[in-house]
């Protein structure tokens, strides 16, 4: 059954949790900015936490529900209502035949998922449904009918708080050492690690320009290509920073002072012009911890819907 | 005995190995060889391998990488462990493939061909001449999916980038960036010198190998005209 696109907002896209396996043919993965978002609507949903989902920045797309639905919203709070009335992010709500989903106003945040059980169904290439407007995959539009299952899951769920990530507009997110870090002069290092940055206007999927003090290395680099990844902090001729986020390409030739760790790129991928962002430095060690950590409690959720819905079943 | 490589995380979920800080041919077989080798003998959570001119990142699954070596202080620490004890010396990579390209370099296709023989004092015909006299190796994919950067390019037509890049560089042109060559298998912006156009499929996403060249491939243009004859 389908979901009609009423108006596709300024960009909404259907994005998974990305094209992996691809890099060595430079195709970036794509895929989700915000994980644990799109994991967590995903597995309210009682949906595999790898489906696809509707990425939605604001304005925001307004769809209309063609059957009975089940879905999920997470991350931004952009005032989502459902047939004017209002929608809880993070919980799992029914929709009826003929609904129509609005976002309304721009709240805290900076992209929003909407997951439905079964997951949004669509033609994938190379194992995923992540849309990668580099190479011309299109962004929604006006008219499109997408593809996903009817019915679901009733029961009223939600995610704990422990789970969910902490938003602000000002994170401090941490990061590994880079492999060209270790060339950054003392004073760099500290304005790296101890000044705050702010988001420029030029902030998109593929990634952050910052602007702050200066950086510098000892000696200026010249470096040839070498790869780079999802939160890889490259350095500029100018001194400033770039974040690269889930569309970024595949290598680049900028020294890569550090790294952002996995379970606070959702922070970063709420971020938009005029935030800011401050970096602490853990070890891989720690970040590997806190990524294990992190799987632990998804663990729960996904554990602890299953449960509730089995009772549901039970009862009924 | 060569220098051991930089082995450094590069986040919590991927590593690079890096062999040194310049594009030779060496080095490169080397970086192609380690990939070779873990794709065919892949660890518990390898992803994939991803090579560079002289530097070689492996993405892993953190999770299953750790849980598979319990005895490690992290993965990264297991697949750091892994990597350095990867004898790259022994490991005699697959033979080169010999990959011919078939080059239109007539005027329509050819946009920077008479800029490209003013710059090295020369005539269209030799920059041609010279540029399909040589072989050319596939160093790494970059820029745009299946976008192979190749060398090196004779010293007498390597021609800088573009001052101004196009906003739009055809699909299937061939290019010229200093010593090095490539061919935009979309249409793209950039700012390479373009000498000619292949009408090659270099990128087929819905194909299991989406790239037609690989790095370590040798390359060879060839001049459509003289292809037909």
């Amino acid at each position: 059954m389908p979901l009609i696109i009423r108006k596709p907002g300024i960009l909404t896209t259907v994005q998974d949790l990305g094209r992996t396996g691809a890099r060595r043919f430079c195709i970036n993965p794509c895929g989700v900015m915000d994980t644990t978002a799109a994991r967590i609507a995903n597995t309210l949903v009682g949906s595999d936490e790898s489906s696809a989902v509707i990425e939605t920045h604001f304005p925001a797309v307004e769809l209309e529900f063609d059957a009975d639905t089940t879905f999920a919203i997470s991350g931004a709070d952009f005032g989502a209502k459902l047939s004017r009335k209002s929608v809880r992010n993070w919980s799992v709500t029914k929709a009826t035949a003929g609904d129509v989903l609005t976002f309304s106003k721009k709240g805290s945040g900076s992209r929003a998922y909407i997951a439905v059980h079964g997951g949004i169904l669509c033609d994938g290439w190379l194992g995923s449904s992540s849309t990668n407007l580099a190479i011309g995959d299109s962004k929604l539009v006006a008219g499109d009918l997408i593809d996903c299952e009817s019915g679901g899951v009733s029961k009223d769920l939600s995610a704990g708080l422990s789970l969910l990530p902490r938003y602000n507009r000002f994170p401090t997110v941490r990061i590994v050492a880079g492999p060209e870090f270790e060339f950054l002069t003392a004073s760099s290092e500290r304005t790296f690690l101890t000044d705050g940055f702010t988001l420029t206007n030029d902030c998109n999927r593929m990634g952050y320009r910052l602007s702050g003090k200066p950086v510098h290395l000892l000696h200026a680099r010249e470096m040839v290509s070498a790869a780079v990844a999802f939160g890889t902090i490259q350095l500029l001729p100018d001194g400033q920073l770039i974040v690269l986020m889930a569309d970024h390409q595949t290598s680049g030739g900028y020294p890569r002072i550090g790294n952002v760790i996995s379970v606070d790129l959702p922070l970063l991928a709420q971020l938009g012009p005029n935030d800011g962002v401050s970096f602490q430095l853990v070890s891989v060690n720690e970040a590997e911890h806190l990524a294990q950590r992190f799987e632990r409690e998804l663990n729960y959720l996904r554990v602890g819907c299953k449960l509730q819905r089995q009772n549901a079943f039970d009862r009924s | 005995m060569p220098d051991l490589p930089k082995i450094l995380p590069l986040g919590d979920n991927a590593i690079t190995v890096d062999f040194g800080n310049v594009i030779s041919l060496e080095l490169n077989q080397r970086v192609i060889s380690l990939a070779e080798h873990l794709t065919m003998n892949p660890f518990p959570g390898f992803v994939e391998a991803v090579p560079a001119y002289s530097s070689l990142a492996i993405f892993y699954d953190t999770l299953t990488t750790r849980a598979a070596f319990p005895e490690r202080e992290s993965a990264f620490d297991a697949v750091r462990r892994i990597v350095s004890r990867i004898d790259v010396e022994d490991e005699r990579s697959t033979e080169s493939r010999l990959i011919e390209i078939p080059v239109d370099f007539g005027p329509n296709a050819a946009l920077d061909l008479s800029d490209v023989a003013d710059l090295g004092g020369l005539s269209t015909k030799d920059v041609v001449e010279i540029f399909t006299n040589a072989t050319y190796r596939v160093f790494m994919l970059g820029f745009l999916p299946g976008f192979a950067y190749m060398g090196e390019v004779d010293e007498r037509i390597a021609a800088p980038r573009r001052q101004a890049p196009r906003l739009k560089v055809p699909k299937g042109s061939v290019g010229i960036a200093g010593r090095q060559t490539g061919i935009y298998p979309l249409e793209s912006p950039g700012g390479w010198q373009i000498i000619g156009r292949t009408d090659l499929e270099l990128f087929t996403p819905e194909a299991e190998e989406p790239c037609m060249l690989r790095p370590g491939d040798n390359v060879r243009f060839v001049r459509r005209d003289q292809l037909q004859n």
